[in-house]
Protein backbone atom coordinates (compact mmCIF):
# COMPACT_ATOMS: atom_id res chain seq x y z
CA UNK A 1 0.00 0.00 0.00
CA UNK A 2 1.34 3.55 -0.58
CA UNK A 3 2.05 5.83 1.67
CA UNK A 4 1.71 9.78 2.00
CA UNK A 5 3.04 12.33 4.18
CA UNK A 6 0.40 15.47 4.84
CA UNK A 7 2.25 17.94 7.71
CA UNK A 8 4.55 15.27 9.20
CA UNK A 9 1.65 12.33 9.44
CA UNK A 10 2.76 9.28 7.45
CA UNK A 11 -1.00 8.33 6.26
CA UNK A 12 -1.04 4.71 3.93
CA UNK A 13 -3.36 5.34 1.26
CA UNK A 14 -5.07 2.68 -1.64
CA UNK A 15 -3.44 2.49 -4.67
CA UNK A 16 -5.89 5.16 -6.01
CA UNK A 17 -5.61 7.31 -3.34
CA UNK A 18 -8.35 7.08 -0.38
CA UNK A 19 -7.09 6.63 3.24
CA UNK A 20 -7.01 3.02 4.26
CA UNK A 21 -7.90 4.08 7.81
CA UNK A 22 -10.74 6.76 7.61
CA UNK A 23 -10.09 7.12 11.64
CA UNK A 24 -6.70 9.50 10.62
CA UNK A 25 -9.02 12.03 9.04
CA UNK A 26 -8.47 15.76 9.75
CA UNK A 27 -9.87 19.00 8.33
CA UNK A 28 -6.43 19.62 7.59
CA UNK A 29 -6.14 16.39 5.97
CA UNK A 30 -8.87 16.61 3.58
CA UNK A 31 -7.93 20.54 2.79
CA UNK A 32 -4.39 18.68 1.49
CA UNK A 33 -6.31 15.96 -0.04
CA UNK A 34 -8.65 18.65 -1.86
CA UNK A 35 -5.57 20.99 -3.13
CA UNK A 36 -4.25 17.69 -4.76
CA UNK A 37 -7.61 18.06 -6.72
CA UNK A 38 -7.67 21.74 -7.39
CA UNK A 39 -10.16 22.15 -4.94
CA UNK A 40 -10.90 24.69 -2.37
CA UNK A 41 -13.13 23.94 0.63
CA UNK A 42 -16.00 26.35 1.93
CA UNK A 43 -18.11 25.68 4.95
CA UNK A 44 -20.34 24.40 2.23
CA UNK A 45 -18.09 21.48 1.28
CA UNK A 46 -17.07 20.46 5.07
CA UNK A 47 -20.76 20.14 5.43
CA UNK A 48 -20.66 17.47 2.68
CA UNK A 49 -17.97 15.68 3.82
CA UNK A 50 -19.29 15.62 7.08
CA UNK A 51 -22.49 13.87 5.99
CA UNK A 52 -20.42 11.50 3.67
CA UNK A 53 -18.55 10.70 7.04
CA UNK A 54 -21.62 10.49 9.02
CA UNK A 55 -23.36 8.08 6.93
CA UNK A 56 -20.66 5.76 6.35
CA UNK A 57 -19.89 5.44 10.27
CA UNK A 58 -23.58 4.60 10.50
CA UNK A 59 -23.51 1.94 7.98
CA UNK A 60 -25.27 3.08 5.49
CA UNK A 61 -24.35 2.87 1.63
CA UNK A 62 -23.45 6.15 -0.09
CA UNK A 63 -25.66 6.75 -3.40
CA UNK A 64 -25.71 10.27 -5.42
CA UNK A 65 -29.50 9.74 -5.09
CA UNK A 66 -29.17 9.83 -1.49
CA UNK A 67 -26.72 12.81 -0.81
CA UNK A 68 -29.27 14.56 -3.26
CA UNK A 69 -32.05 13.82 -0.49
CA UNK A 70 -30.23 14.84 2.16
CA UNK A 71 -31.32 18.58 2.12
CA UNK A 72 -27.93 19.06 2.33
CA UNK A 73 -27.12 19.51 -0.86
CA UNK A 74 -28.56 19.49 -4.42
CA UNK A 75 -27.30 16.98 -6.79
CA UNK A 76 -26.67 20.44 -9.00
CA UNK A 77 -24.37 22.16 -6.40
CA UNK A 78 -22.70 18.69 -5.66
CA UNK A 79 -21.17 17.96 -9.06
CA UNK A 80 -20.47 21.79 -8.76
CA UNK A 81 -18.33 21.45 -5.23
CA UNK A 82 -16.39 18.68 -6.38
CA UNK A 83 -16.03 18.36 -10.00
CA UNK A 84 -14.99 15.67 -12.04
CA UNK A 85 -16.49 12.76 -10.29
CA UNK A 86 -18.42 14.22 -7.36
CA UNK A 87 -19.25 10.84 -5.11
CA UNK A 88 -15.75 9.52 -5.76
CA UNK A 89 -13.58 13.14 -5.05
CA UNK A 90 -15.60 13.81 -2.34
CA UNK A 91 -15.27 10.21 -0.45
CA UNK A 92 -11.44 10.52 -1.20
CA UNK A 93 -11.41 14.03 0.50
CA UNK A 94 -13.48 12.68 3.63
CA UNK A 95 -11.12 9.91 4.07
CA UNK A 96 -13.66 7.91 3.73
CA UNK A 97 -13.29 4.38 1.41
CA UNK A 98 -14.18 4.53 -2.64
CA UNK A 99 -17.91 4.22 -3.28
CA UNK A 100 -19.01 1.08 -4.28
CA UNK A 101 -22.31 1.79 -5.75
CA UNK A 102 -23.79 1.83 -9.33
CA UNK A 103 -26.34 5.18 -8.66
CA UNK B 1 -8.91 -0.72 -30.57
CA UNK B 2 -5.76 1.46 -30.63
CA UNK B 3 -6.53 4.16 -27.98
CA UNK B 4 -4.41 7.59 -27.34
CA UNK B 5 -1.64 6.54 -24.82
CA UNK B 6 -0.58 9.04 -21.70
CA UNK B 7 2.54 8.86 -20.39
CA UNK B 8 2.25 8.33 -16.60
CA UNK B 9 4.93 7.20 -13.62
CA UNK B 10 3.85 3.83 -14.02
CA UNK B 11 4.21 3.88 -17.50
CA UNK B 12 2.19 4.70 -21.12
CA UNK B 13 -1.71 3.60 -19.98
CA UNK B 14 -4.65 4.09 -22.40
CA UNK B 15 -6.59 7.61 -22.04
CA UNK B 16 -9.73 7.54 -20.05
CA UNK B 17 -12.98 7.87 -21.61
CA UNK B 18 -14.47 11.91 -21.94
CA UNK B 19 -18.22 11.27 -23.74
CA UNK B 20 -20.94 8.73 -24.01
CA UNK B 21 -24.04 8.82 -26.34
CA UNK B 22 -26.34 5.91 -25.10
CA UNK B 23 -28.97 5.10 -27.31
CA UNK B 24 -32.17 3.60 -25.71
CA UNK B 25 -33.89 1.76 -28.72
CA UNK B 26 -36.40 -0.06 -26.39
CA UNK B 27 -38.86 0.68 -23.81
CA UNK B 28 -38.60 -2.57 -21.33
CA UNK B 29 -37.45 -1.87 -17.76
CA UNK B 30 -34.46 -3.65 -18.49
CA UNK B 31 -33.26 -1.61 -21.44
CA UNK B 32 -34.12 1.51 -19.80
CA UNK B 33 -32.24 1.29 -16.11
CA UNK B 34 -29.13 -0.08 -18.35
CA UNK B 35 -29.06 3.04 -20.02
CA UNK B 36 -30.13 5.43 -17.28
CA UNK B 37 -27.31 3.78 -14.83
CA UNK B 38 -24.73 3.94 -17.39
CA UNK B 39 -25.53 7.54 -18.41
CA UNK B 40 -25.39 8.40 -14.33
CA UNK B 41 -22.35 6.33 -14.18
CA UNK B 42 -20.17 8.03 -16.14
CA UNK B 43 -21.28 11.37 -15.05
CA UNK B 44 -20.80 10.33 -11.62
CA UNK B 45 -17.17 9.28 -12.97
CA UNK B 46 -16.34 12.97 -14.30
CA UNK B 47 -17.83 12.39 -18.25
CA UNK B 48 -19.91 13.92 -20.67
CA UNK B 49 -23.22 12.26 -20.97
CA UNK B 50 -25.84 12.40 -23.74
CA UNK B 51 -28.56 10.15 -24.32
CA UNK B 52 -30.89 9.50 -27.03
CA UNK B 53 -34.10 7.99 -27.31
CA UNK B 54 -35.87 6.49 -30.20
CA UNK B 55 -38.73 3.73 -31.36
CA UNK B 56 -39.64 2.67 -27.88
CA UNK B 57 -37.24 4.18 -25.80
CA UNK B 58 -39.60 7.29 -26.22
CA UNK B 59 -41.42 5.72 -23.60
CA UNK B 60 -38.73 6.47 -21.05
CA UNK B 61 -39.25 10.04 -21.77
CA UNK B 62 -43.14 10.05 -22.28
CA UNK B 63 -44.69 11.73 -18.67
CA UNK B 64 -47.16 9.81 -18.45
CA UNK B 65 -45.43 6.41 -19.25
CA UNK B 66 -41.76 6.69 -17.82
CA UNK B 67 -42.74 5.61 -14.39
CA UNK B 68 -44.92 2.56 -15.49
CA UNK B 69 -41.99 0.65 -17.60
CA UNK B 70 -42.86 -2.97 -18.08
CA UNK B 71 -40.65 -5.91 -18.65
CA UNK B 72 -41.28 -9.01 -20.29
CA UNK B 73 -42.89 -12.37 -19.07
CA UNK B 74 -43.96 -14.08 -22.30
CA UNK B 75 -41.22 -14.69 -24.72
CA UNK B 76 -38.68 -13.55 -22.40
CA UNK B 77 -36.57 -17.21 -21.42
CA UNK B 78 -33.77 -15.37 -19.63
CA UNK B 79 -37.02 -13.86 -16.80
CA UNK B 80 -37.88 -16.90 -14.61
CA UNK B 81 -37.23 -19.79 -17.20
CA UNK B 82 -39.32 -22.21 -14.74
CA UNK B 83 -42.60 -20.15 -15.48
CA UNK B 84 -44.77 -21.28 -18.29
CA UNK B 85 -45.83 -19.49 -20.89
CA UNK B 86 -49.33 -20.03 -20.26
CA UNK B 87 -48.92 -18.73 -16.63
CA UNK B 88 -46.67 -16.24 -17.53
CA UNK B 89 -49.31 -14.75 -19.98
CA UNK B 90 -52.27 -14.33 -17.43
CA UNK B 91 -54.12 -11.90 -17.19
CA UNK B 92 -51.89 -9.06 -14.58
CA UNK B 93 -49.27 -11.46 -14.53
CA UNK B 94 -47.00 -8.65 -16.42
CA UNK B 95 -47.46 -5.75 -14.92
CA UNK B 96 -47.37 -7.51 -11.21
CA UNK B 97 -43.69 -8.52 -11.95
CA UNK B 98 -43.03 -5.46 -13.78
CA UNK B 99 -44.23 -3.96 -10.09
CA UNK B 100 -41.84 -6.07 -8.26
CA UNK B 101 -39.05 -5.30 -10.21
CA UNK B 102 -39.62 -2.09 -9.63
CA UNK B 103 -39.94 -2.66 -6.06
CA UNK B 104 -36.05 -4.86 -5.86
CA UNK B 105 -34.69 -1.39 -7.35
CA UNK B 106 -35.87 0.83 -4.88
CA UNK B 107 -34.57 -1.20 -2.23
CA UNK B 108 -31.22 -0.96 -3.88
CA UNK B 109 -32.07 3.44 -3.88
CA UNK B 110 -32.24 3.15 -7.31
CA UNK B 111 -34.98 5.92 -8.06
CA UNK B 112 -37.83 5.69 -10.53
CA UNK B 113 -37.16 6.71 -14.21
CA UNK B 114 -38.66 10.22 -13.83
CA UNK B 115 -36.44 11.13 -10.63
CA UNK B 116 -33.61 9.38 -12.50
CA UNK B 117 -33.64 11.87 -15.42
CA UNK B 118 -34.00 14.48 -12.94
CA UNK B 119 -30.73 13.20 -11.35
CA UNK B 120 -28.95 12.91 -14.83
CA UNK B 121 -29.68 16.76 -16.04
CA UNK B 122 -29.02 17.89 -12.59
CA UNK B 123 -25.49 16.14 -13.34
CA UNK B 124 -24.88 18.03 -16.77
CA UNK B 125 -26.23 15.21 -18.72
CA UNK B 126 -28.26 15.93 -21.44
CA UNK B 127 -31.77 14.08 -23.28
CA UNK B 128 -32.72 13.80 -26.64
CA UNK B 129 -35.45 12.11 -28.49
CA UNK B 130 -35.49 11.01 -31.83
CA UNK B 131 -37.81 12.99 -34.71
CA UNK B 132 -38.60 10.15 -37.09
CA UNK B 133 -39.65 7.89 -33.69
CA UNK B 134 -41.89 11.07 -32.58
CA UNK B 135 -43.57 11.62 -35.88
CA UNK B 136 -44.15 7.97 -36.89
CA UNK B 137 -45.91 7.55 -32.67
CA UNK B 138 -47.51 10.70 -33.81
CA UNK B 139 -46.22 12.28 -30.52
CA UNK B 140 -45.37 15.86 -29.80
CA UNK B 141 -43.70 18.19 -27.48
CA UNK B 142 -45.72 18.34 -25.03
CA UNK B 143 -46.06 14.52 -24.41
CA UNK B 144 -42.46 14.32 -23.17
CA UNK B 145 -40.81 15.28 -19.90
CA UNK B 146 -39.70 19.11 -19.38
CA UNK B 147 -35.83 18.30 -19.11
CA UNK B 148 -35.70 16.99 -22.54
CA UNK B 149 -33.33 18.86 -24.36
CA UNK B 150 -34.55 18.86 -28.24
CA UNK B 151 -36.10 16.28 -30.63
CA UNK B 152 -33.20 15.65 -33.12
CA UNK B 153 -32.51 13.75 -36.49
CA UNK B 154 -30.36 11.22 -36.90
CA UNK B 155 -27.38 13.50 -38.33
CA UNK B 156 -27.53 15.75 -35.09
CA UNK B 157 -27.52 12.53 -32.67
CA UNK B 158 -24.16 11.73 -34.31
CA UNK B 159 -22.81 15.47 -33.48
CA UNK B 160 -23.32 14.31 -29.70
CA UNK B 161 -20.64 12.45 -30.63
CA UNK B 162 -18.48 14.71 -31.65
CA UNK B 163 -14.71 14.52 -30.28
CA UNK B 164 -11.92 12.33 -29.48
CA UNK B 165 -12.44 9.99 -26.48
CA UNK B 166 -16.08 9.65 -27.27
CA UNK B 167 -18.26 6.22 -26.72
CA UNK B 168 -21.16 5.60 -28.71
CA UNK B 169 -23.33 2.67 -26.53
CA UNK B 170 -26.19 1.28 -28.20
CA UNK B 171 -29.37 -0.43 -26.26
Amino acid sequence: MPEIQIEGTQLEVTDEGYLTDPSQWTENIAQHLAQETGIELTEKHFEVLKFLRDQTEAGVPLTIRRIGKSGIVSIKDFYALFPGGPLKVSSRIAGIHKPASCV
Amino acid sequence: MEQPAVSSATGTKPAPLKKVLIIVSKGTLENVYAGLVMANGALMEGMEANMFFTFFGLSAIEKDKQDHLHTATVGNPAFMPQIPTMLAGLPGFESFASFMMRKEMDKLDIPPVSEFMEMIVAGGGKLYGCKLAVDMFKLSREDFIDDLEDIITVGDMYALAAGEGTQIIFI
